[in-house]
């Protein structure tokens, strides 16, 4: 199991300069698994490039895994190439809300007023499935969905194989119903998490700027180092960095976060575009 | 995630419903959908007289019994007149006014308005009772 980084900005795009080192495009990671099949997480302005790679590859079958659908996770997938070849099968798995399916709501970015063509217009063979309780299932690899404490209906994942586990949970706020003091069981995401090898967490804020934006979905860093020490997980990549930090400033963040891991606890690390971990 | 960490893990409403009950000076508790109590706050530690985190988690029948539910009329008030039993198994709302035997021995007039709680595509996840001295 090989996992890329496409983007792992926060909330908005931010090209520019000042942001070249960890980059700019929002939420998008690559799973490859042993047969070459691409599991692909989130469709933020990332999955641009990574669909200009599957297609350089010929990759035909592609499955993508939506955490939610705010906009820094959905508004890459109408310029993802992949969806406009008609040889390729998409596959489009996410959360339902209480009341519409995933298909029924993502189709609401498909159409005018937001973007001028209709899905309809589509030539890749794409079926969406709402998220099952029970695990997925590929090339030796399960993928368990779980809802996670995020405004509306979002999900966490646990990508796992026999020798490695991965939990993906770019946008978290556990925080907000406690993590100190807790059982991994009453952590939002506890089970998603727990024992994982590699863990890509929310770190959108410092402590002092966390203070101001309680509530909306995302967590300091000193949160994101608390949840991994709670639920027993190794590696720390801090993800989805806020909009208006720079790359000195997310490596002030980083160097944060090293000041709140202790001795035997693995040095957390900032995600980077083009980050590839292969967790064997 | 395995099967027993599967098991165990609480589902978000719950944890967001425990949370909620925890900031409450209202007697609450939380059932899970497998009838087993899985919390109560404070509020409700003072009328019951031990501490969740002494008691654990339990099934809802058996942490109920002691408390000898009577009607206003001083008989016996059945299972199935019980908020906390019509919201677990007719996955409704109930309201009902009736007389218990707390802690300290006391018999204190109570109201109990329990709910169940539903997540997505109608799961049902567990149930809240919250409990209104008079």
């Amino acid at each position: 199991m090989r996992v890329t980084i496409w983007g792992c900005r926060g909330s908005v795009p931010t090209p520019g300069p000042d942001t070249v080192g960890y980059g700019g495009n929002t939420s998008c990671v690559e799973v490859t698994l042993r047969d070459g099949t691409a599991l692909v997480l989130d469709a933020g302005t990332g999955i641009r490039a990574l669909g200009l790679a599957l297609a350089a590859r010929g990759t035909r079958r592609i499955h993508l895994f939506l955490t939610h659908l705010h906009f820094d996770h959905l508004e890459g997938l109408r310029f993802f190439a992949p969806l406009w070849d008609e040889r390729v099968t998409l596959e489009v798995w996410g959360p339902r809300s209480p009341v519409q399916s995933l298909h029924d709501r993502i189709l609401r970015a498909f159409s005018p007023p937001l973007f001028p063509l209709d899905f309809r217009d589509v030539p890749a063979q794409v079926t969406f499935h709402d998220l099952a309780a029970e695990p997925w299932q590929a090339d030796g690899v399960s993928l368990s969905a779980a809802l996670v404490l995020h405004p509306g209906p979002t999900v966490g994942f646990r990508l796992e194989t026999h020798s490695s586990s991965f939990a993906y949970l770019p946008d978290h706020e556990p925080a907000l119903a406690g993590i100190e003091g807790r059982s991994p069981d009453w952590i939002s995401a506890g089970a998603l998490a727990r024992g994982a090898d590699l863990v890509l967490h929310d770190a959108q804020y410092f402590e002092q700027e966390y203070d101001a934006k309680i509530g909306w979905g995302h967590s300091s860093v000193a949160h994101a180092v608390a949840f991994c020490r709670a639920v027993d997980a190794g590696r720390l990549v801090l993800f989805h960095h806020e909009p208006s930090h720079s790359d000195r400033a997310l490596e002030q963040l980083e160097e944060r976060a090293r000041e709140l891991t202790r001795s035997g606890e693995s040095s957390p690390v900032l995600a980077r575009e083009g980050m590839v971990i292969d967790l064997g | 995630m395995d099967t027993q960490q599967q098991h165990r893990q609480k589902h978000l409403v719950l944890i967001l419903a425990r949370e909620f009950a925890s900031n409450l000076s209202t007697p609450t508790l939380i059932a899970d959908a497998h009838g087993r109590l899985v919390f109560y706050n404070e509020a409700a530690e003072a009328v019951v007289g031990r501490r969740y985190a002494d008691a654990g988690e339990t099934p809802l029948d058996e942490w109920l019994a002691p408390f000898e539910a009577r009607t206003t009329a001083s008989g016996p008030l059945p299972p199935d007149r019980r908020p906390t039993r019509i919201a677990f198994d007719e996955h409704r709302a109930s309201h009902e006014r009736y007389l218990v035997t707390s802690a300290d021995g006391v018999e204190r007039e109570i109201e109990v308005t329990a709910f169940p709680l539903f997540a997505q595509l109608d799961e049902f996840v567990g149930i809240v009772a919250i409990f209104w001295r008079s």
